[in-house]
């Protein structure tokens, strides 16, 4: 690890910006909405300050963001965007565009409730709205996490050729300020390296179509070789995170386990909460109790089989989810139901709650109380 | 399969429409005064006036009309524009 590495206590959203100036973003249109403005306005200031040679687009809607990041990605850019919420509703459109075209734009997602009663504070409501979009999406828990993986990001989208979200809680992490160690600009342009779009549409010796028809004889396999990529990430993101981890100290995987060691009860969660269930999970341990925790990361692709592996000893397994599926089960207790059958794990007991809707804090002694079986009724509230 | 259906051009091939086409239209050399109406009518630049030389008839005549059926879709503009109804369709 290099000692010269700087320690700066920042926001997750100027984390997240701090990452993109230093991985040299080319093109990135914009459009504002709370609380994802952390990110943007930190990276405008940048351009304002002549830090970056980005072209920054300030566009009148977030599809025309999308639209316009799509095209500058079709082009040959190395592209970046960021929202929350309504915004990324109104991209959900162009969002299976992005990944139909198989552009590795990077998407910073400050996650946040969707409207309608309004609310502008966290949770997973929008992000689990396009989690059938074809992008990668990769869960943070803090500050730190969301400087790392946008890195990790940007070089995982452009090795598999499918667009990303980096996803932080909205104000939890996005507005929090927290120390942080950042890298060297030098290494971190080593690592991501160089962007070499495969067709770029600005190579005018070599013309192509962007957005062709493919009807019944062909559309069908162009949505395999999608699923096929997206099936490879999981195995490119563990090798990108142990080069990371060569230059940075820092270890990631595709989830991350934290004192599962002979855990009875596991707690399934991830985000800022994660960060308060440690707290607990590290008291409970001192007192005995046989805890632990499984934070998801890799979200899409969904790691059923290793996550299954991971959790075939536990006796009790507990999931929390920050977003509803409504009229199903949420999100969440899906995926691991789901791995736990494909495992044929049945005799494997899983709960569910779902917390934090809408911004609500959730608190150490509610997650004590959870691991305890003292809260019925599937709610967190 | 194309990667992300993103076709690549063969430039030398590609921009070639008359198959496309239904009627074509045929030009009487001996009608044609070489006015050029149909030229600038042509919505995809498919007729030229060729140079050759006026016939024993017409011995004013500067050129007649010439159309390049590789472009041409048969859209019939130049049989309709035509002062001398020098132009009609036929089907193949």
């Amino acid at each position: 690890m290099n000692k010269k590495n700087k320690k700066l206590a920042l926001t997750g959203g100027a984390a997240a910006a701090e990452a993109l100036k230093q991985i040299e973003i080319d093109v990135m249109p914009i459009y504002p909405i709370t609380p994802q403005t952390t990110i943007i306005e930190t990276y405008a200031g940048f351009e304002a300050n002549g830090e970056v040679e980005t072209e920054i687009i300030k566009v009148e809607s977030e599809h025309s963001a999308m639209s316009a990041a799509i095209g500058a990605s079709s082009a040959g850019a190395r592209t970046a965007t960021a929202t929350s919420s309504q915004g990324l509703a109104l991209m959900h459109e162009v969002l299976y565009i992005a990944s139909g075209f198989r552009l590795p734009i990077m998407m910073l997602v400050s996650a946040r409730a969707l409207a309608s009663p309004i609310n502008i504070h966290g949770d997973h409501s929008d992000v689990m709205g396009c989690r059938d979009s074809g992008w990668i999406q990769l869960f943070c828990e803090n500050a730190q996490e969301v400087y790392d993986k946008t890195i990790i990001g940007m070089k995982l989208a452009e090795k598999v050729k499918l667009p990303i979200m980096v996803i932080m809680d909205g104000f939890n992490t996005s507005h929090s300020v927290e120390n942080l160690e950042i890298l060297e600009t030098k290494i971190v342009q080593e690592f991501v390296g160089e962007f070499e779009a495969i067709s770029p549409l600005l190579d005018t010796e070599n013309p192509v179509t962007y957005g062709a028809v493919a009807l019944q004889n062909s559309y069908f396999e162009f949505r395999i070789d999608q699923e096929e990529a997206m099936k490879s990430v999981e195995e490119e993101y563990e090798k990108i995170v142990a080069e990371y981890e060569k230059i940075s100290g820092r270890k990631y995987s595709i989830f991350e386990e934290y004192r599962l060691e002979a855990a009875e009860k596991i707690m399934v969660l991830t985000g800022s909460a994660t960060g308060t269930a440690k707290v607990v999970v590290d008291k409970l341990r001192e007192a005995g109790e046989k805890v632990g925790i499984l934070k998801i990361e890799l979200f899409r692709p969904f790691p059923h089989k290793k996550i299954a592996e991971s959790l075939k000893n536990a006796k009790e397994i507990i999931v929390l989810d920050r977003a509803q599926s409504i009229g199903t089960y949420p999100p969440f207790y899906s995926e691991i139901t789901k791995s736990l059958y494909e495992a044929k794990s049945y005799n494997l007991k899983a709960k569910s709650y779902i917390y934090g809707l809408g911004g609500r804090d959730i608190f150490q002694k509610q997650i004590e109380d959870v691991f305890a079986g003292k809260i019925e009724g599937g709610y967190i509230k | 399969m194309e990667f992300g259906a993103i076709i690549k051009h063969d430039q030398k091939k590609s921009p070639k429409t008359g198959a496309w086409r239904y009627m074509h239209p045929e030009v009487d050399k001996e009608k044609c005064i070489g006015c050029g109406t149909c030229v600038g009518f042509c919505p995809d630049a498919a007729i030229t006036v060729s140079k050759e030389q006026g016939t024993m008839n017409n011995k004013n005549k500067k050129g007649t009309a010439e159309i390049d059926y590789e472009y041409c879709k048969g859209c019939g503009v130049c049989a309709e524009v035509c002062p001398v109804k020098a132009i009609t369709m036929k089907k193949k």
